[in-house]
């Protein structure tokens, strides 16, 4: 695997607080990652420092083999689309194409022009008269068109309609296959994007939980129900990662694959298997313990 | 894609479908991993591991700056194996679900024999 980026034991503390705990992980060129944690996980500061926005309190970031902060060489061939962007009040949409075309050596202007149009962007209207959706394709038309070897999107389409979330999709499919280079999405709608996906991070308060190809995750966890003694005698020697209970019947989440001698088992003891989708994997391995436990969900009762 | 087996094995018994009904016959060219990936809506390195096995597996071969197309002989070689599957597969799960409902041998196969009747494919 070639490297476009690579962080070693990348630790973060604001104050008391560790945002980053001994991040380390490598970026392969030509492929799309999902970025994926709650809320506060550390998702935007991982990608701050990897933009040179933002320092390490400890270890150390490499961007085409060369610190990213300040330098012109490697930003040059990074794009960070964030959540929220920031332009000067005077400017349009076309002074945005123009600034880009400046700072990105892929820039296709043509491109870019023809995303406009797909998602309705008014060339001439100024950035800060657009809507919250219109913003958020700007920002997605700036990324796409961009063309950069290393190129992160932080949560970009906040108030995109699932129709523009669909295109946003599509033409990154069709243009990575005539341009590959490494994408960085960070986001929650993780269904959404699990078959786009080549390899998922996934970042837990601070922590690297995972770091593997997308579609190794596909049936990394089954949910099983049935009859409780059934359940319980098919979860026995696996990890249990949920529990739901209903009169006699269980709902449990198990780690682990399905091979021949689970479904086997399965069909034995009358357990029904459904696939855990990565969304409920994700959701599953990153729900704080204390309501994962199933006491809590029988106390209410 | 929507169960719980990898996407890239998904692809490649779609193809092998395809080329099982016969709506890609042998020497005809297989769409490109980008033309499966845009369709699919999934990432083009998965589909090319999809292909890529199809190729190691001999159903398809590559032609070099073209692209890839079926194999001679590759229908019968998936429908063989396909039959060889096919016990494992279809039969095993209805005999289970059978004795469960204490279905016997004989309205089982009289079962089979008036559904292929009534659908008008009968088995012969």
């Amino acid at each position: 695997m070639t490297a476009v980026a690579t962080a070693h034991g990348v630790t973060k503390r604001f104050g008391d607080v560790t945002a980053l705990d001994d991040v380390s992980f490598a970026l392969a060129e030509h492929t799309i990652y999902g970025l994926l944690g709650r809320n506060g996980a550390g998702k935007t500061t991982l990608m701050q420092i990897l933009t040179g926005q933002a320092f390490a309190s400890s270890g150390k970031v490499s961007v085409f083999d060369a610190p990213p902060v300040e330098n012109p060489a490697v930003l040059s061939k990074v794009c960070f689309v964030r959540e929220s962007q920031r332009y000067p009040h005077v400017y349009t949409v076309r002074h945005v194409f123009r600034t880009a075309r400046r700072l990105f050596a892929n820039w296709d202007d043509t491109f870019a022009h023809g995303l406009a149009a797909d998602f309705q962007l008014p060339a001439g209207r100024l950035v800060s008269r657009l809507s919250r959706g219109m913003l958020s394709a700007l920002g997605v038309t700036v990324g796409l068109a961009a063309r950069a070897p290393l190129t992160f999107f932080d949560e970009p389409y906040l108030g995109l309609d699932p129709v523009a979330r669909q295109l946003f999709y599509d033409r990154l499919l069709a243009d990575y296959a005539g341009h590959p280079r490494t994408v960085v999405l960070s986001t929650h709608l993780i269904d959404e994007v699990s078959d786009l996906v080549e390899r998922v991070l996934l970042i837990d308060r601070g922590r690297l939980l995972l770091d593997e190809d997308a579609d190794d995750l596909r049936g990394r966890a089954v949910v099983a129900t049935g009859r409780a003694e059934a359940v319980d005698g098919f979860a026995a020697g696996r990890t249990e990662l949920h529990r739901e209970r209903l009169s006699g019947l269980v709902r449990s989440t198990i780690l682990g694959g399905l091979g021949p001698h689970a479904k086997a088992l399965a069909q034995e003891l009358n357990v029904e298997l459904e696939p855990l989708s990565l969304q409920q994997l994700v959701v599953r391995l990153t729900v704080p313990p204390t309501t994962t436990a199933p006491t809590d969900r029988e106390a209410a009762r | 894609m929507d169960d719980d087996r990898p996407i890239f094995l998904q692809i490649a018994e779609l193809i092998e479908n395809s080329i099982i009904d016969g709506s890609l016959v042998e020497e005809a060219q297989v769409p490109s991993t980008s033309e499966l990936a845009a369709f699919h809506r999934i990432n083009p390195a998965t589909a090319a591991k999809g292909v890529n096995q199809l190729v190691s597996e001999g159903t398809l071969y590559k032609r070099r700056g073209i692209g890839m197309f079926v194999a001679g002989g590759a229908r019968a070689r998936l429908r063989e194996r396909r039959r060889e599957r096919f016990t494992e597969q279809y039969v095993e799960p209805l005999l289970a679900e059978a004795r469960k409902l204490g279905i016997g041998h004989d309205e089982l196969m009289k079962m089979i024999d008036s559904f292929g009747a009534v659908v008008g494919r009968d088995l012969g």
